[in-house]
């Protein structure tokens, strides 16, 4: 997909500094940020604050992606993950620096900032966060 | 709620059909469903429409007038439904359709469900498909459709031991069943190892663990069950339906081996006709990878929860096995233009229960389900029916 300038630069918080939110009413961490918690629902509204993850966690499962959408032609065959962070929630995001047939569910990995993808050969480039293994 | 029942089916065949437009298919399904039913356009009172993207695909919104039109129902003045809900588009019209008669707000209404996909490139086509996933929060970061349930995939060998031969004996059963339907997009068998040595499209998926684009169209005609035998001798009732939502994105939901959708859809339609899974003889789940029908079958709780691999292996949801499922072929055989799936799972359903489903008839069917996903599992949809006799 490719995606107009606004509509990333909406995100770049999220994508760029792994901000999410916290949950003042029962603690729970959610990423990307959320306006209202799904535990809590209408007792969180107006008390969900902004938390930044620490950008460590933990493979949960994997896939190696072989068709890939024009904008990630380039890249394939790619690793993309569910990851675990260390407070609790869940996202999906590529691995790199590893090789494929080396990854494994467990493993522990942290968030690096990289380039995601381009809009054609000349269009503007994303960036945001993909996934290492932990060193 | 008053009583619902299906009293006609159509269907076009399935497949890359280049030298056929949308509005073709929508109107050759549309007919045969109203000729089935042997209805007058003047006994129709609605018609609802499940499509999941013709805006994407063909460029053309606003659907159901269009097929309500060419269908020779403008004058009419129909009011017309366009669904939309991934997927399941084409299951949630059939609920909405039902309701509408339910309600006393109409009597007879026809619903359809089509999709024209083979007019874009396949790339593009994939691309479209992932659209009823987060594009925010995983598309744009590489994750295909395939790709996430690649992942089910993966987790669900992690948890259970269930092998990629366990996956590929779903494909090559579908395929099977699939060569005794004569509308299916495929009509050969395939062995287990011609599935395991296909390319890969998203690791542990190849080629064959994933159903086709295709072109195609559906439609059933529905009637306030009392009137129904008025137009059919064989009415197929409407005895429960289910539907549920859950998190948009794959890596938020509760478990990634359990679609929640699924397991709630389930059981507020079993709830709602007073049966269980084990009095369903016949089953059309929404097989648009091999490991979909793995978790369908257990969700749906045909099968114990991480079984559902050698379950499939053994035979057990082969025609006439234990519970015959996907006995048209499935999304993987039939063929999965999208907006039809729905609907096309009922119409199969209705034939079964029927006893007109030619070479591929299960024996003493008196209750089916049909079950529908949206995206990777953030909607399903559950219906069940019964014989009305
Ligand atoms: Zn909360």
């Amino acid at each position: 997909m490719s995606l107009a300038i606004p509509r990333f630069w909406r995100e770049i918080q999220s994508r760029y500094n792994l901000i999410g939110t916290k949950c003042g009413n029962c603690g729970k961490v959610d990423f990307p940020p959320r306006a209202v918690c799904p535990v809590c629902g209408r007792k969180s509204i107006g008390k969900m604050q902004r938390f930044q993850l620490g950008g460590k966690g933990s493979v949960v499962t994997y896939t190696v992606i072989h068709d890939a959408p024009a904008q990630f032609e380039m890249q394939k065959p790619y690793v993309m993950a569910i990851i675990e962070m260390d407070e609790g929630v869940r996202l999906t995001s590529q691995l790199i620096d590893v090789k494929p047939e080396d990854v494994r569910i467990g493993m522990k990995v942290q968030a690096s900032f990289r380039k995601l993808g381009q809009d054609g050969d000349a269009g503007v480039i994303h960036y945001g966060y993909k996934f290492r293994p932990a060193g | 709620m008053r009583d619902v029942a299906v009293i006609g089916v159509g269907e076009t065949e399935f497949g890359e059909l280049w030298d056929r437009s949308f509005r073709d298919l929508g109107i050759e399904a549309g007919l045969k469903a109203i000729q089935d039913a042997k209805l007058r356009s003047e006994d129709i009172d609605a018609v609802y429409i499940g499509n999941m993207s013709a805006g994407k695909f063909i460029d053309q919104e606003h659907v159901s007038a269009l097929v309500a039109d060419y269908s020779g129902l403008a004058d009419m003045h129909l009011p017309t439904v366009r669904v939309e809900g991934g997927g399941a588009c084409g299951a949630i019209a059939l609920l909405q359709a039902r309701l509408a008669i339910a309600s006393g707000m109409h009597d007879i209404v026809v619903v359809g469900g089509a999709e024209k996909m083979t007019d874009v490139g396949e790339v593009q086509a994939a691309e479209i498909l992932s659209s009823t996933a987060d594009q925010e929060w995983e598309s744009v970061f590489g994750a295909t459709f395939a790709g996430l349930y690649a992942m089910m995939a993966r987790r669900h060998m992690h948890e259970f031991g269930t092998t990629r031969e366990q996956m590929a004996a779903v494909a090559v059963k579908n395929h099977k069943n699939g060569a005794l339907n004569p509308e299916a997009q495929f009509q050969k068998e395939i062995t287990i190892d011609a599935v395991l040595q296909a390319p890969w499209v998203a690791e542990p998926l190849g080629l064959f663990d994933c159903a086709p684009l295709s072109d195609g169209a559906a439609a059933v005609v529905l009637c306030e069950a009392q009137r129904a035998r008025k137009f059919s001798d064989t009415p197929i009732r409407i005895a429960g339906s289910g539907q549920a939502s859950d998190f948009l994105a794959l890596h938020d939901r509760r478990d990634l081996t359990t679609l929640d959708a699924t397991v709630i859809a389930g059981k507020r339609a079993f709830h709602e006709a007073k049966i269980m899974p084990k009095d369903i003889q016949v089953a059309e789940v929404h097989d648009n990878f091999t490991i979909s029908e793995i978790l369908a079958i257990e969700d749906l709780r045909f099968i114990e929860k991480g079984k559902g691999g050698p379950a499939t292996a053994e035979g057990l949801t082969a025609l006439n096995g234990k519970i015959s499922v996907n006995t048209s072929g499935g999304l993987k055989a039939r063929g999965q233009p999208v907006g039809a799936t729905g609907v096309a799972q009922a119409v199969e359903i209705v034939r079964q229960l029927r006893g007109e489903a030619g070479k591929r008839q299960v024996v003493g069917a008196r209750h089916g389900l049909t079950h529908t996903l949206g995206g990777t599992g953030a909607t399903a949809v559950v219906h069940l029916f019964e014989r009305g006799d």
